[in-house]
Formats: structure tokens, sequence, C-alpha cells
């Protein structure tokens, strides 16, 4: 049997990015497909290019079952039987299931024609009789948790005649028997002759679920594996380099903690917190998304006020009421939103290194000593090799450089804490390197570090101390050197 | 840094050639003396309330209320002044008052826009409202008029030959050029105006930062409305209205992003001095005052959609993104 769909030859250039880069990709009717690689590997374009939502360089080809075809608008993509269900879902969390899930249909019908109510749970029932669930086809979605609202789209893309459905990172925010109902609902649709393209960065569980495995770096095919592939060849294929950190070299063992919280709590964020971290400590936070480790760190960093419990600087209470208040204890924070909440992406980037430092470069009557500005950003923006020039736009960056940026202006501030909320997300391999390397110097200088990753191997590699948070609590410690990636992993999921 | 400066050379060009037109086109009416000195008299309150403007927009924000806080600002002065009779002490202590009632207005903007969340058009659109009433109340709908020499001068005098109020507004334009690029307050403006979260995120106090910004705004505003009662001798509600519009017109067309973040004094002054060049020109055309304001227009419009202009009718390649 031909497959569903084959692409031949397809690149895409954003600018001077190229995001995909003469990709050969086919994908058979029934097939399970996993799709991986890092993050900025390309797989976001190549999905966009299936469903219609970019267009594809000239040169490539479109074969849908052996005939050769133009690559389909939105519209073309769904009659085609492409539905995706992107990351966040994209439901309308005010309408109810069945109002979800028999939308596309309705939105067919003629624009003043009333709602065909009884049609549309109609619908709704048999896409989910369909995968084999039950949902109240009235409550609302926004009621409904994450695992539930994902089988509404999964229902939403059947009951739209799905023939490929597009899972984009469908198991960031499930619990481990969540994922195995996924993996069971995904059954169902392959038995049915539906394909599944099923997106992720995690290894392990993409190789349990697929039939065949694509790998995506840094715009091209790196590899193609069947079911059961060997996991160091996968991950050398995603990875580049196999990379094998050193543990971090131990932390000093005596001193009081810098840091501390006391049953820390923030209603429906958090509670119960006991953590304690030393100057040149590096600890890890992992937990699933929702888990509550950005809200705790952002409590710690002033901007979220706890309802309970204490936090601890050099062994006294303190009372962090604004962002100020942390920065001047020597607090830094490198939020995981980069772009909207590290950066000021349109300003230069020597304003956005000293930034958190402006007024301490006041002289004489309250204007800004230049010298010591530029002297200031070239000393930093050199000592963290960011490879740019300070009066470029931040936004001409590439994603480790401007990670780079938001470190070098903390590093100006002189912090004695910097939190890192996934400091990782959308830096290639070899930049993460250099982040890495930043982060023990910074440590072995004795600033304490609070390193907050989606990527158990990451924490495991980085850090002195492994926290799990799951569910607002932190659960278990793990010292590194002592734990493995599977014993955390557990832990996080569990 | 480069952009600024291709505008600035654009308005200069805009300038000379438009100079040059209204010359030959009108000889020495226009190449005169007399033309510089109404530009000179004319340019300066248009142009402080633009400098309130622009602050204000620099920040993300925009300041609807300037205009009313000029005129509330200079009826309390005339008050004042009015009330102190032939005291000497109103000389100052009146455009005294009228600057802390400027700030104070300004101050009261600030803090709507730091902490009540209200976006900046709607809360300046209400003060606007409530400062013009408060200044039609003082006035109880009428002029207050007839003030000492002393402070005509600030309207109608000259410094060796440069009218007062031009040197009013050249200090007042370098003090905010160099607030705006030389300051640690300068810089925090111009960040929080592209993005305003990622600098609180930086330890600065942005709520403090922003309530300054208006307090500026609003000072500058009270200046410009002392120039106006100096210059017509006269103050009330209500007067310069059609100004508030204009000085967005300005700020724009002298580079100001009105998404915030990016503008520069030189431009703006440039902007003001070609707006009042096309004006003074016309004027002494005798054509109707409309075509004034379709030309207006019509510049702003060909100088802020030069790339799509440009992109349209040379069909040159796009270079980035």
């Amino acid at each position: 049997m031909p497959p569903f769909l084959q692409l031949r030859r397809v690149s895409k250039r954003y600018g001077g990015i190229r995001a995909l880069d003469g990709v050969d990709f086919a994908l058979s009717g029934g097939e399970t497909h996993g799709l991986i690689g890092e993050n900025g590997s390309g797989k976001s374009t190549l999905i966009k290019i299936i469903s219609g939502a970019e267009r594809p360089e000239p040169g490539a080809e479109l074969l849908v079952v052996d005939r050769p075809a133009p690559f389909p608008t939105p519209a073309g993509a769904a009659r085609l039987g492409v539905q995706v269900i992107p990351q966040d879902l994209a439901l309308f969390p005010n309408l109810t299931v069945a109002e979800n899930i028999a939308l596309p249909g309705d939105l067919g019908r003629p624009l003043l024609a009333p709602l065909p109510k009884r049609r549309s749970a109609e619908a709704a029932q048999n896409a989910l009789d369909r995968v084999g669930h039950a949902l109240p086809l009235s409550a609302r979605v926004e009621d409904l948790p994450v695992a539930e609202r994902q089988l509404v789209a999964i229902c939403r893309a059947i009951a739209a005649e799905a023939r490929l459905v597009i899972m984009d990172e469908p198991t960031a925010a499930l619990t481990a028997d969540e994922v195995r109902r996924l993996v069971a609902i995904i059954a169902t649709l392959k038995a049915r002759g539906v394909a599944v393209l099923f997106v992720s960065h995690r290894l392990a569980e993409v190789r349990d679920v697929a039939d065949r495995i694509t790998v995506l770096r840094d715009g091209r095919v790196t590899g193609r594996f069947a079911a059961g592939a060997d996991v160091r060849a996968l991950s050398e294929a995603l990875a580049g380099r196999h990379y094998d950190y050193e543990p971090p070299p131990a932390p000093p063992q005596d001193g009081a903690p810098l840091l501390e919280t006391r049953r820390l709590r923030r209603n429906g964020q958090f509670r119960d917190v006991n953590l304690s971290i030393r100057p040149g400590e590096i600890v890890g936070l992992v937990g699933r998304l929702g888990a509550g480790r950005t809200e705790l760190a952002l409590a710690l960093f002033g901007l979220n006020r706890p309802d309970g419990g204490e936090i601890l600087w050099n062994g006294e209470t303190v009372r962090l009421r604004t962002i100020r208040q942390a920065v001047r204890l020597g607090i830094g924070y490198v939020p995981e939103d980069r772009l909207s909440l590290g950066l000021v992406l349109d300003q230069p980037v020597a304003d956005n290194v000293v930034l958190a430092v402006l007024r301490r470069l006041r002289r004489r009557f309250g204007l800004i000593d230049d010298r010591d500005r530029r002297e200031k950003v070239a000393r930093w923006l050199s000592r963290l090799s960011v490879r740019a020039s300070a009066d470029q736009p931040a936004r001409a960056l590439s994603g480790g450089n401007q990670q780079r940026v938001v470190l070098a202006r903390w590093m100006a501030a002189a912090p004695r804490l910097v939190i890192l909320d996934n400091p990782t997300v959308g830096v290639d391999i070899a930049a993460r390197d250099g982040l890495y390397r930043i982060v023990r110097d910074l440590a072995a200088e004795g600033v304490a570090i609070l390193l907050i990753s989606d990527e158990v191997a990451e924490a495991l590699g980085q850090c002195h101390r492994v926290g799990v948070m799951a569910e607002g609590r932190l659960t278990r410690w793990f010292a590194a050197g002592r734990a493995s990636e599977a014993e955390i992993q557990a832990a996080v999921h569990g | 840094m480069s952009d600024g400066l291709r505008l600035d050379s654009l308005l200069l060009a805009l300038l000379i050639a438009l100079s040059a037109g209204f010359t030959l086109a009108l000889g020495s009416d226009f190449a005169s003396l007399a033309t510089f000195q109404s530009i000179a008299f004319q340019l300066p309150e248009l142009g402080l309330l633009s400098l309130a403007m622009m602050v204000a927009m620099l920040s993300g924000g925009i300041d609807l209320s300037i205009v009313a806080i000029a005129n509330l600002a200079a009826l309390a002065a005339a008050t004042a002044l009015v009330g102190f009779g032939p005291n000497p002490a109103g000389l100052w202590l009146g455009p005294l008052l009228g600057l802390a009632v400027a700030a104070l207005a300004g101050a009261v903007n600030g803090g709507l826009v730091a902490w009540s969340g209200l976006s900046p058009i709607l809360a300046t659109l209400s003060t606007m409202t409530l400062y013009g009433g408060a200044a039609l109340g003082l006035s109880r709908g009428g002029v207050v008029a007839g003030f000492p020499p002393a402070i005509l001068w600030l309207g109608n005098g000259s410094v060796a030959g440069v009218p007062a109020p031009l040197v009013v507004f050249a200090a007042a334009a370098l003090a905010v050029g160099v607030v705006l690029s030389a300051t640690p307050f300068g810089v925090a403006v111009r960040m929080i105006g592209s993005n305003e979260r990622a600098v609180r995120y930086a330890g600065v106090d942005t709520a403090s930062v922003i309530l300054r910004v208006y307090l500026l705004s609003g000072v500058l505003a009270g200046v410009a409305g002392l120039v106006m009662l100096a210059r017509f001798n006269s103050a009330k509600a209500g007067s310069g209205d059609s100004y508030l519009l204009l000085t967005i017109l300005a700020a724009v067309l002298g580079g100001v992003d009105p998404s915030g973040g990016r503008g520069r004094t030189t431009s703006l002054i440039l902007a003001l001095l070609v707006l009042q060049v096309i004006a003074s020109g016309f004027n002494l055309l005798e054509v109707s005052a409309y075509l004034t304001l379709v030309t207006w227009g019509a510049v702003l419009l060909a100088v802020i959609a030069r790339p799509a202009l440009a992109r349209a009718f040379l069909r040159r390649p796009e270079t980035s993104t």
C-alpha cells in the first residue's frame, strides 16, 4: 500500500534561519510515527507545512497516496484529513464537550442556520465511542482535567474524519497513568486506520509508542529508526554527539544555607515547601508542567506573595513583596519565557545587560557614566562569550546568545542566588554546553543556583541535588551521582 | 540608531525642499525675518505639548490630558496673578502654582496608569475630561485676563533677538533630550515602552518610572500652558484643544513609535519645523487653512508609510524581517 503522505526536499527559511533543509518524510495510513528533535530542530515547521499553516520553499514535492499534489492550505489539509492537536489543545474552554467536538462540522453550515444541537451531541458521542471513552457531553471544557481536555481534542479530530492526527508534545502535562491511557487511544486510532504523528522531545516515550521514528536536528533528518530502536543511537541522532557530563565539583559541605523556606505555601500553587540552598550549591527542581516549580520560583523572586510559611535569607526571615526587594538581596531570575519576560527584544543588547544595575551607573547630576556602562557591557559580553555587538537589538541574537545576555545582566548585578527556569529551552546543544559551564563557574564563585528543568537528565547532570515537585509539593530529593535517571523519572510521573 | 538618522535626513530634506519651494513661490515674503519670527513664536506651544506627548508615548502610553493640564495650569496661574494684583510676589508664585497644579495633575495620571491597571488612553481620557471640567469651574466658563507686563514678556519678549517662547522650548527640549538619553530613568522609559514586564522582571520599579513619566508630561504641559497664557495675555478652559491630536501627529512624524520604546527629541523638532513651515507658507500664500491640514496629513502618511511605498514603487526585495 502506498504511503498516505510523502514529502520530498522540503526546505523552509525564516529570514536568515534555515528551519528545514531538504527534508524527506513519508507516513503510511494507520502508522504511528514518532517525530523527535530538540527545540529548534524544525519539528514545528514540518508540522506547519503538513497542516498547511506554512508553505515550503520552491522545489519541494508532495505526494498524497502516490499522486503529486500541491502543498495544501489549512482548509485543504483539513479536507485531506489532516488534523493537528497543538500542545495547548486549542479548545474553547467556555464551550461544552459536545460543542467542542462537533464545532468543526458545525462551522461549515450556512451563517445564519441554527446549530443542530442534537446532531452535535450525536456526533460527539459517536466520536467518543470510537475512541472507547466516556465524557459528560454537557460539561464545560474548562472544568475538565488536562487529560480529559486532550481526549476532547482527539475526539474533535476524529469527528472531523481525520486520516492523520498530529499530536504536538501530547504527554507534556500528563501523569504516567494518563500517558498509558493516551497510548491505548493511539492504538485504537491505529486499528481504525488513522495515522498518528507523535511529536515529542522525550526519547523514551516516542520509542515506546511509535512504529517508526524520524529524528530531526538543525532542520535535517539525522536518523530513521524502527520501533524499539537503541536509545543510545537515537540520542546520538538527536543531539549530534553524546553528552556525558561530569557531575559538578562537590559543593562546600559546611556553611549555613543562603536561602531557606519553611512550609512555604501559596494557595492553589504549592504548599509545605521546605527548601534550602547553600552558597555554591546547584539545586535542581524537576516535575511535570503545572507541578508548581515556576510558581515557587516566582515567590522566591518577590513576584508572587506566599500565603504562608517563611523565607529565610542568611538565617533571617525576609518578606519578599516586590521583585526589587529580591534583586536587592542578590536574587536573579532567568525566566523560561526569555522572549517576553527575559529580554526587551527591540532594545540594544547593551541596555538589556545593564538593566538590573541602571541606578548603580549614576554619576554626577544623575547622568549615566557612559564609559562605565560601556566597560561593564563589554566585560560581561566577553566573559560570557556573547557573539553580538552591544548596539544590536536583542531580537537579532540566537537563542543561546539571548540566554547569555540575560545571564550577563544578573552577573553584572553580582548575585548571590540565581534561579534558572528551563534555561536551555530553545538553545541548541553546543550552546547548552556553554550555558552549563557558566552555571558551574558561577557556583564555583559561591553563587547559589536553583535550576528548574523539564529534563531529568539535565538536572541530574548539572546539579548537586535534585528535588521532585508534584502537585505543589516537594515530594522527594535525590543526590546526584546516587540516583538514576529512571528513578527520578518515575518520581516525576508516578 | 541608523533608522533614526535616516528619518532625520528625510525630514531635513523635506524641510529644505519646502523652504526652497515657498521661497520660489513667495520670494522675500517667505524668506524673511518676519516669517522666522512668526514660526519662532508659534512653534513652542505645539512643541512643548508634543514633548509632553512624546515622553508618554515613549513609555508605551499616551497622555490625552496634556492640553487640559495646560489650560488648568494656566488658569491656576492666572487666578493667582490676578489675585496678587500689583504685589510682585505674584510674579513667581503664580507661575509656580500653575506648575505645581500641572505636576499634581500629571502625578494623578501616572498613579492611575501605574497602579490602577487602567490603560493609559482610558486613564488620561478620563482625567482630560476631569481637568477640563475643573478648568471650566475655576474660570466659571470665562476668560481670566490682564497680567503684569513681566509675565507677558514670557510670551512676547526676546532674548538677543530670539523670541522668549523659543528659548523656553529649546531649554525644555534639551532637558528632555538629556533626561531621556543619558539617565537611568530615560533608559528605563524606553525599555518599558518596548516590554514593561521584562523590565519589571529585571528588578526595576516600573510603577515609579511610569509615575514619573506622566509627572514629567504634566509639567511640560504646564510650561506650555504658561507660555500660552503669556502670549495671549489670557487664560481660559478649552483653548488650544486642537493641539491634542496635532501633538500625536508631530510625535509620530518625528519617529516616535506609537507602540513605545522608540523616539528622539531631534527628530521631533525637525518634524515640528516641517509642520510649521507648511502652515506658515500656506498662510502667506493665502490658501485655505484646510489645505494645511490636508498637507499635514498627507506628509504624515507619506513619511510613516514610506517602507510600504518603497516596496510598492521600487520593487526592492525585502532585506530583513
